[in-house]
C-alpha cells in the first residue's frame, strides 16, 4: 500500500509491503515530517528557525531538535572542510541540507516502532528502505538522470539502507561550495548510499558541494557507496554499490 | 559485523570476476584488439573522459613487469530489453585502466562513461541496471508545485 502526502512543499511517499492496514503508522510518519517542517522551515514565519533568524530566540533557548540538527550540520561542515554549510553568508541559519534527511530518518524510526518491517520511504527523492518489497528481493532504487527524470543513470539494489541524491537539475536549487561561496562545480549528480538517511542526505549535499573529490571524501566519512556523474559525463563509482538486475539479461 | 562480511564478499566477488573476465578475454579473444586510438601514446589516456577522475587516487595494483602497452578491446554487444549494450575496455599492459560505453540502451545522448577504477563487469552491471524494474527513485523528481504529486507517484510505480 502506498501513501502519498506533500510535506515541506515536496512530495513524499511511504510504500508499505507488510500485509494488513498500516495507515495509522504512515500517518504518524507523515506527522513527524510535517512537524520538522513546522520547526525548521525558513519559509514559515512561525517556525523556530525563522524566530532564531529574526534574533528572537537565543541559543540557550533552542529546542533539543534544533540543537541536534545544528550539531549534525556543524559536524558535516567541519568534516567537509567548509564545503557543506548550515549558515548563509549573513549568518542566518539554513538547515535545509540537514532537515529533510534527518526528518525522514525519524519518520523511518516511527514506522519501525509501529512494527512495520517492509517499507520504502521517499521524501522528495531521499529514499530509505527497510526489509524487502517481496522477500528475498532487495528494493530497486533508481537514480534519476539529471537530464531527464524518467531516465535512470543506474538502478541500485538496496537492502536496509538509505539513498540520497543531490543534483544540478532541480530548478532553483543551487548548492554552494561553502569554501568559495560560489555555485558548486564538477558534478552534475551525486548519490550516496549510507546506513541512515541523515548521513546519506548530508553526505550527498557535501559531495556535490566538494565536486570531483567529493566521492572519495564521502567514502572516508560514512558513505557505503557513491555514484556520481561529472560535468563531462563520466560516471564515478566509489565503494560498495550493488546494481539491480534487469529482466532476462545474461550476466 | 554483518555489513563487513558483506563487503568482503562483494570485494572478493568483484576481484574474482575481474580476473575471470581478463583471463577469459585473453583466452577466447573475445573482441579483437582494436588499433590503439590515434594519439594514445601522446595523451595521458586513451579515454577522453578519464582525466576527469584524475583527482581520485589511482587504484593500487600489482606492479607487473609486463611492457606498458595500451590496448583497447571492444566487448560483445549484449541485447537488453531496451536495446544493445556494448562497452570498450582499455588495458595498459595487463592493467585495466578504462571502460567506455560504445552503445547503450539509454536515450540520453549524454555519453556516460565509467570511471577507470571500475571493472568492465561493473560497467556492464551499471548499464544493464538501467533497464531493471524500479521500486522508487532517488533524486528530486519535480519541477513545479502543480504536478509533482502525480509525477512522484508515477515514478514510484515505474
Amino acid at each position: 500500500m502506498r501513501y502519498l502526502e506533500s510535506v515541506m512543499g515536496i512530495p513524499m511517499s511511504i510504500d508499505i509491503r507488510d500485509p494488513g492496514d498500516h495507515g495509522d503508522a504512515a500517518r504518524d510518519a507523515f506527522a513527524v515530517l510535517a512537524a520538522a517542517d513546522a520547526r525548521f522551515s525558513t519559509y514559515l514565519t512561525t517556525s523556530e528557525v525563522s524566530a532564531v533568524n529574526r534574533g528572537e530566540v537565543t541559543a540557550d533557548r533552542y529546542s533539543d531538535e534544533l540543537r541536534e540538527v545544528i550539531e549534525i550540520g556543524t559536524q558535516a561542515a567541519d568534516q567537509s572542510g567548509g564545503a557543506f554549510r548550515i549558515r548563509m553568508a549573513d549568518g542566518r541559519l539554513d538547515l535545509d541540507g540537514v532537515v529533510k534527511g534527518w526528518a525522514a530518518a525519524r519518520a523511518v524510526e516511527t514506522l519501525e516502532r509501529a512494527g512495520v518491517h517492509n517499507f520504502c520511504l521517499n521524501a522528495g527523492g531521499d529514499v530509505a528502505v527497510v526489509g524487502s518489497p517481496e522477500p528475498p528481493a532487495p528494493w530497486n532504487v533508481g537514480v534519476r538522470s539529471p537530464g531527464d527524470p524518467a531516465q535512470m543513470l543506474a538502478v541500485l539494489a538496496v537492502a536496509d539502507a538509505a539513498v540520497a541524491t543531490s543534483g544540478a537539475y532541480e530548478r532553483g536549487q543551487h548548492i554552494v561550495d561553502g569554501r568559495t561561496g560560489e555555485t558548486a562545480r564538477g558534478l552534475t549528480s551525486a548519490t550516496v548510499v549510507a546506513g541512515d538517511l541523515t548521513t546519506a542526505d548530508v553526505l550527498a549535499t557535501a559531495v556535490f558541494a566538494r565536486g570531483l573529490d567529493g566521492p572519495d571524501w564521502a567514502r572516508a566519512h560514512g558513505a557505503r557507496g557513491v555514484l556520481a556523474l561529472t560535468d563531462d559525463g563520466t560516471l564515478v563509482i566509489v565503494g560498495d554499490l550493488t546494481f539491480a538486475c534487469p529482466p532476462k539479461l545474461p550476466l | 559485523m554483518r555489513r563487513n562480511r558483506w563487503r568482503g564478499t562483494i570485494l572478493f566477488t568483484v576481484i574474482l570476476v575481474v580476473m575471470g573476465t581478463t583471463i577469459g578475454l585473453k583466452l577466447y579473444g573475445l573482441g579483437e584488439t582494436v588499433a590503439p586510438q590515434a594519439g594514445a601514446a601522446a595523451s595521458p589516456s586513451a579515454l577522453p573522459s578519464a582525466g576527469s577522475t584524475a583527482t581520485a587516487p589511482a587504484t593500487p595494483s600489482a606492479t607487473s613487469a609486463a611492457p606498458s602497452t595500451t590496448k583497447v578491446v571492444a566487448g560483445v554487444v549484449e541485447q537488453t530489453p531496451y536495446g544493445p549494450v556494448q562497452v570498450e575496455v582499455t588495458f595498459d599492459g595487463t592493467k585495466l585502466v578504462g571502460v567506455r560505453e560504445l552503445q547503450s540502451p539509454s536515450d540520453d545522448r549524454r555519453s556516460v562513461s565509467i570511471n577507470r577504477q571500475a571493472s568492465p563487469i561493473l560497467a556492464k552491471e551499471v548499464l544493464a541496471s538501467q533497464s531493471a524494474k524500479v521500486d522508487t527513485v532517488s533524486g528530486a523528481t519535480y519541477t513545479s508545485e502543480g504536478y509533482k504529486q502525480s509525477v512522484q507517484s508515477a515514478i514510484d510505480q515505474l
